[in-house]
């Protein structure tokens, strides 16, 4: 449905997004996950026919979005990371208005913006103000307007940043539906419980390049162990109690706020901090995350 | 969910204008239009009184001074002489505001043109769609205060009539380089050099005096800028003088249309789809 093949974009000296491949198939999640700055947004306006690539080959539902730009653009549903409604339209016009631009007819974008205000759980908010909404409502209705052209597949560039947790999992819900009725999803995200919840398969972007692709699952399997120990001895004191515990578990890491052991059974691997006469502030037996597959492959966290 | 969903008809324009124009730029103006319904009426009015104003304090204040102007050999009453030239810039001002200072919010503050960009709209109706709207408030003021002179009797021949379409055809003009320039604009201190350039324009272009008190050199240059061609144009049109030159001055704002044209979807693109 989506295929890239060494794809690159080039803002003067600085690469964006340095050649890379993927191929996303009709019906799945498929995520970009990465911190801030790894070329993901980038990636998404690629394939959205918003920005041209410098190198490489990208195939959208069939067209090259350099030359199909509206053809692509009609089929698709984008979810820009800044919501970019038109606030000088209330909430059910932002739905129409949008629906037009798509020269859908206007009797059917009406019918059809109120069955999205449904959808989007803004049915009360129908002629209200867009700049008076919260930022979850701004979101849903963003995704409500990104639905009005019954697009092939939909483009998420960090749905839920900016969010509070419980507008995430209202957001998450929708997101969820739209994904038991078929509609292929493709996000970005450096949120690590996002990319676990809503993704079938990802790909980590790190500087412009991917650094592992797979299921969640089989990430977490691959890059990392079943559980891992988390443990804290103070700031100054994390490095020094690293070296004390050299050879438990089967790897360590050292974070400036905790140290993390990575092992199949983390309680075992406590027991054996304490059996060495560490007494940590506080700890924490957790499953690994993709977190954990970052820090693995880079080095670094996810948000920094 | 509804049962029956409809997916959103490709585009079928073909040949050169493939990829920048999907024919739907009514929905780029049934949008402008629903907001200045809902909106702002009266802001889409005041730029109108001012060549009103001109109007009553020069034509018929200095026009008691000074009588009759010569016009391609005829004596045309001062008030007569200066009305179809506030109404070319009736038409000027109303496309200028609308296609600078409105464009730039929408351009750089509402991301209005990236939402559009991303729907299956290409650059091009886009452009078409916002200089329509711009030329229409254009439209609106010229018209407006065509039915001010006519209340007047500064209109002294039937040709008048045809200074309504010409109003249209310098509104798009003026709206399509306005919308053009405005593209390069990224500060709010640069719309002020629109008005450094129109100032001077409005007052020079043979607007209260005619062209010929000028020294030749000073007329070319007058004669080069824009204002100087609508003004001539209505001016022929409200008098009845109509000289072989209109065909001239048709023959410039359509040049201009198209450059503006042509210069606005470029800079759509290079934007927002780079």
């Amino acid at each position: 449905m989506i295929e890239a093949t060494g794809l690159r974009k080039q803002y003067g000296d600085f690469t964006a997004v340095d050649g890379i491949d993927f191929a996303i198939e009709p019906g799945e999640a498929f995520g970009f996950l990465g911190p801030n700055g790894a070329g993901k947004s980038t990636t998404m306006r690629m394939i959205a026919a918003t920005s041209t690539r410098s190198a490489g080959d990208l195939r959208v539902l069939g067209f090259d979005p350099e030359t199909h730009g509206p053809e692509v653009r009609a089929q698709l549903g984008i979810v820009p990371q800044a919501d970019q409604l038109d606030e000088e339209l209330r909430v059910v016009d932002n739905l129409i208005v949008y629906g037009r631009y798509f020269g859908l007819p206007l009797d059917y974008v009406k019918r059809r913006s109120e069955e999205l205000l449904e959808f989007a759980q803004l049915t009360e908010k129908r002629t209200a103000r867009v700049d008076g909404l919260s930022g979850g409502m701004k979101r849903r209705l963003t995704i409500a307007r990104g639905l009005i052209n019954a697009p092939k597949a939909m483009l998420l560039d960090e749905p839920t940043t900016g969010l509070d947790p419980q507008a995430r999992h209202v957001l998450w819900d929708r997101l969820f539906r739209l994904k038991e009725e078929g509609t292929t999803l493709v996000l970005t995200t450096h949120y690590m419980d996002e990319a676990e919840q809503l993704c079938d398969r990802l790909v980590v972007i790190d500087k412009g390049t991917i650094v592992a692709e797979g299921s969640p699952a089989a990430l977490i399997r691959e890059y990392s162990t079943r559980e891992v120990l988390e443990v804290r001895f103070g700031s100054a004191r994390n490095a020094q109690a690293a070296e004390a515990m050299a050879g438990i578990g089967q790897r360590i890491e050292v974070l400036p706020d905790r140290v993390l052991v990575y092992d199949h059974d983390g309680e075992a691997a406590m027991s054996a901090v304490h059996e060495r006469g560490l007494s940590p502030i506080t700890s924490l037996v957790r499953r690994s995350s993709l977190e954990d597959v970052f820090l693995r492959l880079t080095g670094r966290s996810l948000i920094e | 969910m509804s049962e029956l969903l409809l997916e959103a008809p490709a585009p079928t324009v073909r040949g050169p204008l493939r990829g920048i124009y999907a024919g739907n730029t009514r929905s780029v103006v049934a949008r402008g239009l629903r907001v200045i319904a809902r909106n702002n009426w009266l802001i889409v009015v005041t730029g109108f009184f001012e060549p009103v104003f001109y109007l009553l304090s020069m034509g018929i204040g200095l026009g008691a001074l000074i009588g009759g102007v010569e016009f391609y050999g005829t004596e045309v009453p001062y008030a007569a002489y200066i009305a179809p030239a506030l109404m070319a810039v009736s038409a000027m001002n109303g496309a200028v505001y609308d296609s600078t200072m409105n464009v730039f919010f929408k351009m750089n503050y509402a991301k209005l043109y990236q939402q559009m960009l991303s729907t299956s709209l290409g650059p091009l109706d886009v452009a078409l769609g916002e200089i329509l709207l711009a030329l229409f408030r254009g439209l609106l003021y010229a018209s407006g205060f065509m039915l001010v002179t006519t209340l007047m009797g500064l209109n002294l021949a039937w040709t008048a009539v045809l200074a309504i379409p010409a109003a249209l055809v310098i509104a798009f003009a003026f709206a399509s380089f306005g919308m053009a320039i405005t593209s390069y604009m990224k500060t709010f201190q640069h719309l002020d050099y629109v008005w450094v350039v129109m100032m001077p324009m409005f007052l020079l272009s043979a607007t209260f005096f005619p062209i010929e008190v000028y020294p030749q050199g000073v007329q070319w240059v007058i004669q080069a800028l824009p204002l100087w061609h609508g003004v001539d144009m209505i001016r022929q049109l409200t008098t009845g003088l109509v000289q072989p030159s209109i065909l001239l001055h048709l023959a410039y704002f359509a040049v201009m249309i198209l450059v503006g044209l042509v210069f606005t979807t470029a800079r759509l693109r290079a934007l927002f789809l780079r």
